[in-house]
């Protein structure tokens, strides 16, 4: 059923600007007035998330390190998975962002003949996590080549490399292909694995189907119905500089590439996709393990009134040695 | 109250810096021309397809006269309006964009797409050693 839901919602998205454009010709609608609200909610969305983290006070220090912490002289810390320095975290951090490092950790048990439960290590998750991601990285780094002008260096060296195998004319990109992968292998596995499945609602699956219908929309014009790229930089450019023009393509599909990127803008703040910056928000990870060296204070601290023993003692000494009662000190 | 706060805003301003760089590097560069200017021919004023067919197409028209030139010894190609050409990147393409840099580099360039492979065998125009 969440599958169902998933590509049911996102043929609704492909049909909208598919009717509107094919149909109607709203090309001011779909080129201008629903990127501009895209990218506004984009933007704002980011912001107010991360204002809502921010604001999160954390209680206690509970950073979860798999590794020895720092300790006695002789005995060796495990920097990379346990540190207790700003920049320490900062290259735990900067490893877990970009190579998933703990997804290197992910093992899947097995029952064995005879009731023994064995534990592999499971790179696929990983490995499709940074065929996807660094896909897309590359994806969009190589979209700057339609909005900045003059076109930076790195941009062309990039776009160039990607294309390498000089395969058909434009050549076919090689992110474009492992993109799919990726995305093909991290959908099947919510799939097929019952574990996974059993948790996995239809705001899983839909990112992917939706990520999934833009590169194809993204290839189909590129190598089928190919589209003037001249006129959608001039198009892009012109959106930037505040100078929108009715874009001068026909292509329906170009339309439908254009939306579902802007509903994934308008999405990626309100859904899992914001993980993006989330990551960046986890206690777990972007706190120092040195409980043992600094007191983490707990910002909802408060002086608390207290009545101690001594106190108390003081109040009511007379009255304890007239009823014979002990008291620690005499006066 | 926003814990961290010089963290999360400088953050958010890295982000807001990455996420509008077209705005401000287009504005900087000062490069962006309202319409690209191509140097077109004068005597000629249609290609051997359409204006928009041969702006988003036209890899595909000369990799199919390449194959057809090279790989099967065909040598004619007939047009939009009937008209049959010669298959020749020199001789029919280049008789009438006689210039490289005015007109193949420039959306070339625009679009950060490096000159394909055209030029490895065959001569550039007006550039000094060429034959044409």
């Amino acid at each position: 059923m969440p599958v169902l839901y998933a590509s049911l919602l996102t043929l609704f998205l492909i049909l909208i600007p598919g009717i509107g454009i094919g149909l109607f010709n709203m090309k001011a609608l779909f080129g201008i007035v629903v990127l501009y609200g895209a990218f506004l909610i984009f933007i704002s969305g980011v912001i107010y998330r991360v204002i809502i983290w921010a604001k999160s006070p954390v209680p206690f220090s509970i950073p979860t390190v798999c590794g020895q912490a720092k300790s006695l002289p002789w005995i060796r810390q495990n920097k990379i998975e346990s540190p207790h320095t700003s920049w320490g975290v900062i290259k735990r951090m900067l490893l877990e962002v970009l190579f998933f490092r703990s997804l290197l950790r992910n093992e899947k048990g097995r029952l064995k003949t005879g009731g023994r439960l064995l534990f592999y290590r499971n790179l696929l998750l990983w490995f499709g996590g940074v065929l996807f991601h660094w896909s897309l990285f590359i994806i969009i780094i190589r979209h700057l080549r339609l909005f900045l002008e003059p076109v930076p260096s790195f941009v062309e060296f990039i776009y160039g490399l990607d294309g390498l195998f000089e395969l058909f004319t434009p050549p076919l990109l090689i992110t474009d292909l492992l993109i799919l992968l990726g995305i093909i292998y991290l959908f099947f596995r919510r799939l097929f694995d019952p574990q996974t499945r059993y948790i996995s609602i239809s705001t899983d699956y839909f990112p992917l189907m939706l990520i999934f219908a833009i590169v194809i929309t993204g290839l189909l014009i590129r190598h089928v119905q190919k589209v003037d790229i001249m006129g959608i930089k001039a198009f892009l450019i012109g959106l930037f500089s505040f100078n929108p023009s009715l874009p001068k393509e026909s292509n329906t599909i170009f339309y439908i590439h254009l939306f579902l990127v802007a509903t994934l803008l308008s999405y990626l703040p309100f859904s899992k996709l914001i993980h993006m910056a989330g990551v960046f928000f986890s206690p777990t990870r972007n706190l120092k393990n040195s409980s043992r060296m600094e007191r983490h204070i707990n910002p909802w601290d408060y002086p608390v009134l207290v009545h101690t023993y001594e106190e108390w003692e003081d109040e009511f000494r007379a009255a304890m040695k007239d009823v014979g009662l002990p008291v620690e000190k005499e006066n | 109250m926003v814990y961290d706060k010089g963290k999360v805003i400088t953050g958010l301003v890295v982000f807001l810096i990455i996420l509008l760089s077209p705005l401000w590097y287009n504005a900087l560069s000062g490069k962006v021309e309202p319409s690209l200017k191509l140097s077109m021919p004068k005597e000629e004023k249609s290609c051997i397809e359409e204006r928009m067919f041969m702006r988003s197409n036209h890899m595909d028209l000369l990799i199919k006269w390449r194959d057809d030139a090279v790989r099967k010894g065909i040598r004619t190609y007939k047009g939009l309006d009937g008209k049959v050409y010669r298959i020749s990147l020199t001789g029919t393409c280049l008789s009438c964009h006689i210039d490289k840099a005015g007109f193949c580099d420039r959306c070339h360039g625009y679009s950060g797409v490096k000159t394909p492979k055209c030029w490895d065998c065959h001569n550039i125009p007006k550039e000094e050693g060429s034959k044409v």
